[in-house]
């Protein structure tokens, strides 16, 4: 007897709850945004200045630190705790950048600490410095990046698919990417490259599922078409017939991706974390929002349709 | 699509080798003999994981432009001594003479190929602005970026950095990868340094009449940026000295104390000789006071030159300029012949050995700015493979675990599928050099966890074939060549993320793109193709299958 999550033959009429869904997305979405709102926590890569990890050998406290650090006149200071409890790790970001190749931020840092907390007693792991103009480029990359992703998929599926599921899988792809990013604000966590990297891959794997379902759905179509007349019963059949896989592949990615998320180390964490909530969020939209958007938009292009007609 | 188990099984075997072989360099060493006869070439760790450097700068090669238009001016200057330069934004360089010398500088200006874009007259003077061609300003700009990309190479290699990378990037910048280097500063000191060596005159006379210690104070107090802008100093002090002088400063470093003072030096602007005239530097010591100073070596035209300057103005002091700083002003006691001159300037040997470097590389033609900059301590790139590798182990090991639990066999099956993965991705890695970063270690783990989706896709396919009472021959056929459309389709998409993302990322996050697109290539293979001539393998061992373990 084979192990099975989900009885074989169970059938669930996803497509009813779609209020639900919609409600439910619609919320987690105007929150993200309204968090956009309220400030992003854009990382050096996007708002230029220059980042150390700093790693003392003795007990240091935060408000020490941050004194001699504030007395340079280097611009904003922002300091935290960074990696295990006890580790004296901080990581130490300032406005300012040393583009003028004389004398380095970290030099000027390590001088004063030097000078307070004597030689020796702390080593600059990381040093990290992006001028204003290379921080505004990499800001409209970014978005350019995950932009010219989605066009390529909307293309790609509507050659595979008809036009109304790339439209389905396009919309639940931006719904998953802001959700996520949105998630990621409201916890405080950095908007880097990495984020944005984080953000693609979603872009990419989180339509894996979709494409299962959309896959079973052109089927049934085509193996129903004298049973089954409504679109939406075909998709409530489609989606689940495909459930348990839906469900497992998520699982394995997730495993690893918890593996990465409490193995991986300080500087991978919020890559991880950014893609442990975009699966979650996007094996819930391939189960309740793309089917139900490809179904809103057949209606309202059909609606139209007849409109023209008439 | 039909397999047929056994010639999967040779061209698995021969892949298998292959790999091996592509792999066994990165993980130890190899064989003398095997150098030449196999390829040898290593996955290289990115400077996230590696420690070092890395850099992007951006050549300011509209100065380079400046220079050009200013040198061309300047020209004129021995026709007409009145004239006055002023350069304007936008690369334009205002010229200004006396109203009785306009048909002059109108005739003659054609010759130093200067393009007129505008004329005025004011206050007795007569003013055109003038610029060079779009063409010739492209130019420029290219060859400025060329030789700065060049006069770096030099440098790094003349520092000594094992396995430097030294890129042009877009149009104006140059991206710089040091791995391993233990002192960022000082590569950076040396990268940095403009490295224009200049030879002037120091004008005793006039400097006996003003008091430009006094002059310098009121400017600095004016603007105290004027006190490391010799450039702004000179502008504050415009009118208060001669039209042709500038003044500079000379460092001067204790011997005792290491205390630097600087003391400001009345100058004739026009250089006598330049470092494009030094054919050789070398660091030499002072055995007297046990400290180093830099011979040079001047060309043969630099040498004659050099002789004939020391000639016409003995008992003159020459001011050797590096980069608007005086090193040292010695008083030019005979004719110099033979081409050899000394660099003093109580310099430590670090920066005797840089500035010698410096010269023997050649000066920038336009100064460089730093755009980006990130540096990574060994320490933290070996914690960060520890984690990787950890990471990859224990998300692999649940994987395997979940898989063999749920499927069985055909569970055991991919997790064989998902071993040979990883043996492929790292083949192709070391196969293209392939540079491997801290989010490229994260792409494998992810490869872990989506390499198996496929076979899960297949399996829940088979399953449901199974149900509906087909035998599981027919199931495995039609499990495989239903399901393998349905992978392509979520596995091209994936693809074209990581592909924008390549295009899109820099250093790291391109790492991660990599591994992610081989991941994505190579699960393809492993999980249709290999998983399915196992499972045919044991469909014909067996004498009447009835059941499969899935």
């Amino acid at each position: 007897m084979p192990l099975e999550f989900i009885k074989p033959g169970t059938i669930i009429r996803f497509l009813n709850y779609r209020r639900f869904a919609y409600l439910f997305s619609g919320t987690l979405i105007v929150i993200s945004i309204i968090s956009f709102f309220f400030g992003l926590n854009l990382g050096i890569d996007f708002a230029g200045g220059t980042e150390l990890h700093i790693k003392f050998n003795r007990n240091v406290k935060i408000s020490e630190l941050r004194k001699t650090i504030e007395s340079l006149h280097l611009g904003d200071v922002s300091i935290q705790r960074f990696g295990e409890m006890g580790a004296n790790s901080f990581l130490v970001r300032v406005e300012k950048t040393s583009s003028s190749l004389k004398k380095g931020v970290s030099n000027i840092v390590s001088e004063a600490l030097e000078k307070k907390f004597g030689k020796n007693s702390f080593k600059i792991l990381r040093e990290e410095s992006i001028g204003p103009k290379v921080g505004a480029e990499l800001r409209r990359k970014g978005i350019e990046a995950i932009l010219f992703a989605l066009i390529g998929i909307l293309i790609y599926i509507a050659l595979r698919f008809e036009f109304s599921f790339a439209v389905g899988a396009v919309l639940a792809l931006v719904h998953d990417v802001t959700i996520t990013a949105g998630m990621m604000n409201i916890l405080h966590r950095e908007f880097n490259l990495t984020t944005i990297a984080a953000l693609l891959t979603i872009v990419g794997y989180s339509l894996n599922d979709t494409i299962v379902v959309f896959d079973r759905i052109r089927e049934n179509m085509r193996k129903l078409k004298d049973k089954v007349k409504d679109l939406a019963e075909i998709m409530n059949i489609s989606i689940s017939e495909t459930l348990s896989r839906t469900v497992l592949t998520s699982l394995t990615t997730l495993l690893v991706v918890i593996a990465l998320l409490v193995l991986g180390g300080d500087i991978i964490r919020d890559f991880a974390l950014a893609l442990f909530i975009g699966i979650v969020i996007g094996t819930y939209s391939s189960i309740f929002v793309a089917s139900p958007l490809v179904l809103a938009w057949d209606s309202y292009t059909r609606k139209r349709k007849k409109k023209g007609r008439s | 699509m039909k397999v047929n188990p056994r010639v999967q099984f040779i061209i698995l075997a021969i892949l298998l080798i292959i790999s091996f072989i592509l792999i066994l360099p990165s993980f130890s060493g190899v064989p003398e003999w095997w150098k030449g006869l196999l390829p040898d070439q290593k996955i290289n760790l990115g400077l996230d994981l590696k420690g070092g450097m890395y850099l992007v700068l951006e050549v300011e090669s509209d100065k380079a432009v400046e220079t050009t238009l200013e040198n061309r001016a300047q020209r004129l200057k021995k026709d007409i001594p009145e004239l006055q330069t002023k350069i304007l934004p936008g690369l334009k360089i205002a010229i200004s003479v006396p109203l009785s010398k306009e048909d002059e500088l109108k005739a003659k200006i054609s010759d130093v190929r200067l393009k007129v874009v505008d004329t005025k007259i004011e206050n007795d003077k007569f003013t055109l602005i003038a610029t060079l061609t779009q063409r010739e300003i492209r130019e420029i700009k290219n060859m400025a970026v060329e030789q700065s990309l060049e006069t770096i190479r030099n440098r790094i290699d003349q520092f000594g950095v094992a396995e430097p990378s030294i890129q042009r990037q877009g149009e104006d910048r140059i991206a710089v990868q040091l791995p391993g280097i233990k002192n960022p500063q000082q590569a950076i000191d040396l990268i940095g340094k403009t490295a224009r060596l200049e030879f002037k005159l120091v004008d005793d006379e006039n400097m006996k009449k003003i008091n430009i210690q006094k002059l310098v104070d009121e400017a600095i107090k004016e603007n105290p940026k004027a006190k490391d802008d010799p450039v702004l100093l000179n502008r504050l002090l415009k009118g208060k000295i001669p039209d042709d002088d500038e003044v500079l400063f000379e460092r001067r470093v204790d011997r005792e104390t290491g205390y630097v003072t600087r003391i400001p030096l009345l100058l004739k602007k026009t250089p006598l000789l330049t470092g494009d005239m030094v054919s050789d530097a070398r660091v030499r010591e002072n055995y007297q006071f046990n400290e180093p100073y830099v011979a040079i070596e001047f060309t043969s035209d630099g040498a004659d030159l050099f002789a004939q300057i020391t000639g016409e103005y003995v008992g003159k002091r020459l001011a050797i300029v590096l980069d608007n700083t005086v090193y040292s002003a010695p008083v030019i006691r005979e004719r110099i012949p033979g081409g050899r001159a000394q660099i003093t300037g109580n310099f430590t040997w670090d920066e005797a050995r840089e500035l010698a470097i410096v010269l023997r590389a050649g000066a920038l033609p336009a100064p460089v700015k730093i755009l980006q900059k990130w540096t990574v301590g060994p320490s933290l790139g070996e914690d960060s493979i520890r984690r990787g590798i950890m990471a990859t182990i224990v998300g692999g090991i649940l994987v395997v675990v979940f898989m063999a639990i749920y499927y069985g066999v055909s569970g055991i099956i991919a997790d064989f599928a998902l071993i040979l993965n990883l043996i492929f991705m790292l083949a192709i890695l070391a196969a293209f050099q392939a540079t491997l970063t801290l989010p490229g270690i994260a792409g494998i783990v992810l490869t872990i966890g989506m390499a198996v989706d496929a076979n899960i896709i297949i399996f829940e396919r088979i399953r449901e074939e199974l149900r509906a009472g087909k035998t599981p021959r027919a199931a495995i056929d039609a499990g495989y060549s239903r399901a393998v459309i349905t992978i392509l389709d979520a596995n091209v998409t994936t693809l074209i993320a990581a592909i924008v993302l390549f295009q899109f990322g820099s250093g790291p996050v391109k790492g991660f793109a990599v591994t992610l697109s081989i991941g994505i290539i190579t699960s393809m293979y492993t999980a249709i193709f290999v998983t399915r001539a196992i499972q045919e393998f044991i469909l014909e061992k067996r004498a009447s299958p009835q059941t499969i373990s899935i």
